[in-house]
């Protein structure tokens, strides 16, 4: 089997330090879009200024690199077991290189590990086995500050009066909007799970935020859900950083699962504009990214 | 963009209003989680004898704190081994976690400006009436143009609690940031909270 550990190395360092141009696209449209001289224009002026400076100098966008998570899809032949070890090996030198900084903490004695290795379940990584001859490896780096905006409701919920429909979805998912504020370093993006458990739920709208940012659902009412959620975030008001603006979510990404018939979760992942995933493809000798 | 040179004057302090963009150009201190709950427990509540250097350390800051500012960063940084340290990457990070410790923290030290993300509560506000001081908010992600201008690492304290949480004293040039709560009282981020929650309200009523 071949060893990834180098090019998964660098799957890491253009994670980190390359935002997608299609987020930098949609940062540059909302700039146009604040008010001339705002404290929000002048936010997405110097995040604009930051993308390119990382990018320039191969450093990491936001300091705060977050969980790496993997999701891996491997053809047959390929042994799961080797490939998680060389991903650990490439985090740990990443890390070394500062294209990743120490994330890892003990939750129990409260110590950093140093490498960016915790427990089984640092990085997380998730392997799928899949037909054909290519392999492919997608990394989100998801920041700790967005993380912690995530929320999950159970439906029917009286308070929001929010049932179990998508009337209800758009109501829970417009209240995280509002309870995150800019804390998730807004503009932001809804990735957004239906039905599952809550474990499933959370690990499935992190899934949905893998999606190009302007691409269309492919279930009509999911698309229309998409579309109108991310215009009515953004009659909120709350801006760039929670600074009062325009631009309070850029795009968001709905999945729908199957659900108990007891449990209606909606789960809704934040993601902070340093929206960092890529993709690596292995074929035979030919590696390529994007 | 108002320039400012550290640390604060109180009359600059007083005259800095909510919404102000301003570039900080002197030395300041990082700091978050574990610096904020060992100044509280070792210093200011005193539930915790002084061990180690704590003493050696407090006096060191104690001078760099004065009328300065303390800021909210884990940063990643560059030539550990050779101790040539350089910043790499350093935006701010929520700030809300140190909220039970900084009003406290500000009186003690004289901090009259407090940077970081995300704004904090009715403490820290009162603390900037108090002391005075601002709260000034940094763009939360923009680590590689906040590191291009820290202009120098002085040095650094506290390695142990690990590389994101220790105390970095920085040299800073034309550092970027909002001033979101002034010493008069008023909260960008309360006034943002209010209009927003109504704002949702009418969505949801519709
Ligand atoms: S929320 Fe995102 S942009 Fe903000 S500090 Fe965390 S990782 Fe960086």
């Amino acid at each position: 089997m071949q060893d990834l550990t180098e090019a998964l190395i660098e799957l890491i360092r253009f994670t980190s330090t390359n935002l997608p141009n299609d987020v930098e696209k949609m940062l540059r449209e909302a700039r146009e879009k604040e008010d001339k001289g705002s404290a929000a224009q002048g936010a997405i002026e110097t995040i604009l200024q930051n993308v390119e400076l990382s990018r320039k100098n191969s450093t990491p966008i936001c300091q705060d690199t977050g969980t790496p998570i993997f999701l891996v899809h491997y053809p047959e032949g390929w042994s799961a077991r080797k490939l998680k070890e060389q991903i650990r090996n490439a985090v740990a030198e990443a890390t070394k290189k500062s294209y990743l900084r120490p994330n890892a903490v003990d939750a129990i004695y409260d110590k950093n590990s140093g490498n960016n290795l915790g427990d089984d379940n640092f990085p997380s990584i998730h392997f799928d086995e899949v037909e054909g001859d290519e392999l492919t490896v997608e990394l989100m780096l998801k920041g700790g500050g967005c993380e912690n905006v995530g929320a999950q409701y159970s439906l029917p919920n009286n308070q929001l009066g929010a049932g179990r429909d998508l009337k209800g979805v758009r109501k829970v998912a417009l209240d995280a909007v509002q309870k995150a504020q800019g804390q998730g370093c807004a503009p932001g993006i809804l990735g957004i799970s239906i039905g599952g458990d809550r474990g499933t739920g959370y690990f499935v709208s992190k899934e949905a935020l893998f999606r190009p940012m302007e691409d269309d659902n492919a279930n009509p009412d999911l698309d229309k859900l998409e579309k109108q959620l991310t215009e009515e975030a953004n009659q909120l008001g709350i801006g760039p950083m929670g600074f009062g603006g325009k631009t309070t979510v850029l795009a968001t990404k709905i999945k729908g699962m199957h659900r108990l018939p007891a449990s209606f979760f909606v789960t809704v992942s934040y993601m902070c504009w340093a929206n960092r995933h890529r993709k690596m493809t292995v074929r035979g000798e030919e590696i390529k990214y994007e | 963009m108002k320039p400012i040179t550290l640390p604060f004057t109180e009359e600059t302090i007083r005259s800095l209003q909510v919404g102000d963009p301003v570039a900080l150009t002197g030395v300041m201190i990082t700091g978050r989680d574990a610096m904020h709950k060992w100044m509280s427990d070792t210093f200011i509540k005193k539930t915790r004898q002084p061990q180690g250097d704590d003493l050696e350390v407090y006096e060191a800051i104690k001078k760099l704190l004065v009328g300065s500012a303390i800021y909210h960063c884990g940063p990643v940084v560059a030539g550990l081994d050779t101790k040539q340290y350089k910043f790499v990457a350093a935006g701010p990070t929520t700030s809300t976690r140190e909220e039970p410790y900084q009003g406290d923290v500000m009186k003690h030290f004289n901090i009259r400006g407090v940077i970081g993300k995300g704004g904090m509560g009715a403490k820290t506000s009162a603390a900037c009436q108090d002391v005075p001081g601002v709260y000034l908010h940094a763009i939360g992600g923009a680590a590689s143009l906040i590191a291009q201008r820290v202009t120098k690492v002085l040095g650094v304290y506290k390695l142990d609690f690990g590389v994101p949480e220790a105390m970095w004293v920085i040299e800073v040039k034309d550092f970027p940031a909002v001033v979101t709560m002034d010493a008069h009282g008023n909260s960008l981020h309360a006034d943002i909270e209010t209009k927003s929650k109504a704002a949702l309200e009418k969505l949801l009523a519709a």
